[in-house]
């Protein structure tokens, strides 16, 4: 498996062979921002032509087919239009917080997918409290949200605002439990030895068997949650809310929640493949060498997208099959139901760890 | 270097919105009109303002919420190094969970999990 570390290496010792050590790790840092950047508008690209396109096939549509080929273009287009439109600002709403908004989600939302382990070594942070820091700063977009809901003086903006927070807070829960009953089993919460774990002894849902096939369920639906999508987006129920807490973001300013929403689910993704599916870690077979060697060429950022855009199509597939709930049956749902079977879960794969019960 | 990073990537977020809704801002069309800065309520004109109380239910559950993600938080150490620690930190740990139970089943039971 190729190290990425070894690049890394390289560039940091070409730079300090030419620059003094602030100058070289400003450049570092340049670099490093200019790459998130990309990776960040290359996949909200990829995402939402996916989803339009997943979205027309599963309700026996063609979806985008007129601008390019495949309307391939259509996303390109959208954007241009949302950056070429006016953004208007509301005689009554509260300035400062309105525009301070989009800061924090976006902010919130680059941070956490700075976190994802794309390859041997090519992870951008990575703390030893690795999973506790991606949940605290992933926390911080529901500020934004809530931000953007009060500061637009708007019915709509506030409902929605107040529904996204009390759901978020709540499936924050599964999530935080379910990365916990993860965590008992590797002992770690680094995200590169977590990966490193795995491609060493086998994925976590397979060495976790049946208490890591629930964790990683519950996962998915809390995810959806967790992105204010799918059967629990009404948040932004566009047929009694108009749009929820964006409906006074007019433009960019609209295009940003777009944007973090779709990060979001792929940072929710690359999260699930990390943790239940062994992120860049290959496929591994104890017994069958040829078949693991084979497996072990394939560069592991393909492993890792691989796995991430498995779990996103996953996602679509349950958002586009599920009616939407009310917000009752979404707070029972977490606290009644999912909340004490998380609980269980946890307890099923201590044991289940301390009696040496898992691969 | 993670500190640095994390630092980067903070930064990168903000100077990015900062960035593009300045290009957008150079780039977009403006006009004035009253009716357009109105709140948007459907149409209707909007009464009053909206910055007022709500339902109280959103509250209740951010309190509940707030105990449960303090114990989570408490509970991240304990799954790190549960292997180490062995049978007696998974009974205190038991313990720790049947209090937060008992918590839940209260809150269940007092009605307050319940949408009225």
């Amino acid at each position: 498996m190729f190290d990425f570390q070894i690049v890394s290496t390289w560039l940091h010792g070409v730079l300090t062979g030419v620059m003094p050590e602030w100058a070289a790790i400003l450049t570092e840092s340049v670099l490093v921002a200019l790459l998130i950047i990309t990776l960040y508008a290359v996949f909200a690209i990829v995402l939402i032509y996916m989803e339009r396109k997943i979205c027309a096939f599963f309700q026996c549509r063609l979806g985008p087919m007129r601008v390019g080929k495949w309307g391939l273009l259509q996303v390109f287009s959208d954007v241009f239009k949302m950056l070429t439109k006016e953004i208007i600002e509301m005689r009554q709403s509260d300035r400062l917080l309105h525009n301070m908004a989009p800061f924090l989600v976006v902010a919130a939302s680059m941070t956490t997918f700075a976190c994802l382990p794309w390859n041997m070594g090519g992870h951008i942070i990575d703390f030893n409290v690795g999973v506790f820091f991606f949940l605290a700063i992933g926390s911080i977009g529901v500020v934004g949200i809530l931000l953007a809901g009060w500061s637009s003086n708007n019915k709509y903006s506030l409902i929605g605002a107040m529904r996204s927070g009390a759901q978020i807070i709540s499936y924050e829960l599964s999530i935080g439990m379910v990365m916990l009953t993860m965590i008992c089993l590797t002992g770690t919460m680094s995200f590169s030895e977590i990966c490193q774990q795995q491609a060493d002894y086998g994925w976590n849902i397979l060495r976790g068997h049946v208490p890591a096939v629930l964790a990683f369920i519950i996962y998915l639906i809390a995810g959806n949650a967790e992105c204010n999508r799918g059967p629990f987006d009404l948040p932004e129920s566009e047929s009694e809310l108009t749009a929820g807490y964006h409906t006074e973001y007019s433009g960019m300013h609209f295009g940003y929640y777009y944007l973090a929403e779709y990060l979001n689910l792929f940072i929710c993704a690359g999260m699930a493949s990390t943790i239940f599916l062994g992120g860049w870690a290959p496929i591994y077979f104890p017994g069958l060498e040829g078949f693991n060697d084979v497996m072990a060429m394939i560069p592991g950022c393909v492993w890792f997208l691989g796995k991430t855009f498995f779990v996103v199509f996953l996602l679509m597939w349950e958002r586009w099959t599920f009616p939407r709930l009310r917000i009752d049956q979404i707070l029972s749902l977490e606290w009644k139901y999912l909340l004490p079977f998380t609980m269980v879960l946890l307890v099923v794969m201590a044991l289940c760890v301390s009696l040496g019960l898992t691969f | 270097m993670n500190f640095t990073l994390f630092v980067t990537a903070l930064l990168t977020g903000i100077a990015f919105v900062a960035v593009v809704t300045l290009l957008a801002k150079l780039i977009a069309p403006r006009s004035f009109n009253a009716q357009k800065e109105e709140a948007y309520e459907c149409g209707v004109p909007t009464r009053g303002k909206s910055w007022m109380q709500f339902r109280v239910g959103y509250y209740l559950f951010a309190i509940l919420f707030l105990m449960f993600d303090v114990e989570t938080m408490f509970l991240f150490p304990w799954a790190v190094v549960m292997r180490t620690l062995g049978p007696a930190g998974l009974v205190s740990v038991l313990f720790f969970l049947f209090i937060l139970v008992l918590g839940l089943a209260y809150a269940w039971r007092k009605g307050a999990l319940k949408w009225q």
